[in-house]
C-alpha cells in the first residue's frame, strides 16, 4: 500500500516540484506489550541488554501508525508525505503511544 | 535476611551478564560499523540536487535496558549528584544499535547515502531502566546507476 506514496523527512523533493501543499496528515497507534512479554523482559532487565519482544512491539506500531498515516495522505488526494516526524510518548505504565506526522503535498515532475 | 541474599544474587547475576551483553554488544557494534562505513548518514537537510535519487523513509530503533547492578550503582551516585557513568554507555549503544539498524535497511534497498537523520530516545518504564532509540531518515537510491552496494553488504555478514 505504501509503495506508491513517497514518504520521505526531507522538506522537498530533488528534481520534482511540489504543486500543492494539501494538509497535514498524521497517524498514531497505541499499544500496551501483553503480561507474558513484560514479565519476560523484567527478568531479563536484571541482565541488561536488548529487550527484543519491546523492540519488535514498538517496530509494530510504528508501522501501523505510519500506514494510518498514509491512509490519510490517500484520503486527501496526496502522493507523497514530506517532512515526516515521529514523537513516541508513554501515556501508562505499560502502554505507549506512537504518533507520525508530516505534510501531504502533490509532487509533480519537473520540467 | 532472605531479601539481602535476593538482593547480593540479583547484584551478582546483573555485574555478570551485564558485563558480558556489553562487551558482546559492543564488539557486534564495532564490527557492523565498520561493514557500513561506506554508506554516509548525515544530518543534513539538503541532498545534492545534481543526480534524481529515489527517496524512502529508513529506520532502525532498540529497546535496550541497563542492568541491576549498574542501576543500583546509578542510584548511589544520584545521591551526590555527578557523572552517571553507568548509564552512558547504555545510551550509547542504544544510539549506535539503531543506527546500524538504520543503515542496514538502507543498504538493503540499494541507498548510497542517507539525508536528514533525527533522533528519539524514549524512557520505557520499569524498574531497570530501559530506553528506547529511534533513528530516522531519508535514504537516497540514484535512480540511474544500479548499486549492488547493499547486496554486497548483506552478503558479508
Amino acid at each position: 500500500m505504501s509503495e506508491k506514496m513517497i514518504i520521505s523527512n526531507l522538506e522537498y523533493y530533488p528534481g520534482m516540484k511540489i504543486e500543492q501543499h494539501i494538509s497535514l496528515v498524521q497517524g498514531s497507534s497505541v499499544r500496551s506489550k501483553h503480561a507474558g512479554r513484560d514479565f519476560m523482559a523484567g527478568i531479563k532487565s536484571i541482565f541488561g541488554g536488548e529487550l527484543l519482544g519491546y523492540t519488535e512491539l514498538l517496530h509494530e506500531s510504528r508501522e501501523e501508525a505510519v500506514d494510518r498515516m498514509v491512509r490519510q495522505a490517500q484520503e486527501v488526494g496526496a502522493n507523497a508525505v514530506l517532512n515526516v516526524r515521529f514523537s513516541t510518548s508513554s501515556i501508562a505504565a505499560g502502554a505507549a503511544e506512537i504518533f507520525v506526522y508530516g505534510s501531504a503535498v502533490m509532487l509533480v515532475e519537473e520540467v | 535476611m532472605s531479601n539481602l541474599i535476593i538482593f547480593a544474587v540479583l547484584m551478582v547475576l546483573g555485574y555478570g551478564f551485564g558485563q558480558y551483553n556489553e562487551q558482546r554488544h559492543y564488539k557486534s557494534i564495532k564490527k557492523r560499523e565498520a561493514l557500513l562505513s561506506t554508506l554516509p548518514a548525515v544530518a543534513t537537510k539538503y541532498p545534492p540536487g545534481d543526480e534524481r535519487h529515489r527517496q524512502t523513509m529508513v529506520m532502525g530503533s532498540v529497546v535496550v535496558a541497563s542492568d541491576y547492578f549498574k542501576s543500583f550503582v546509578a542510584s548511589l551516585v544520584n545521591v551526590f549528584g555527578g557523572r552517571v557513568r553507568s548509564f552512558e554507555p547504555l545510551l550509547d549503544r542504544g544510539r549506535r544499535e539503531a543506527m546500524l539498524r538504520l543503515k542496514q535497511e538502507a543498504s538493503e534497498q540499494g541507498a548510497s547515502m542517507v539525508f536528514n537523520i533525527k533522533y528519539e530516545t524514549s524512557r520505557i518504564g520499569g524498574k531497570v531502566p530501559t530506553i528506547e532509540v529511534l533513528a530516522y531518515g531519508t535514504a537516497l537510491t540514484p535512480l540511474h546507476s544500479p548499486s549492488t552496494h547493499g547486496e554486497q553488504l548483506s552478503q558479508q555478514v
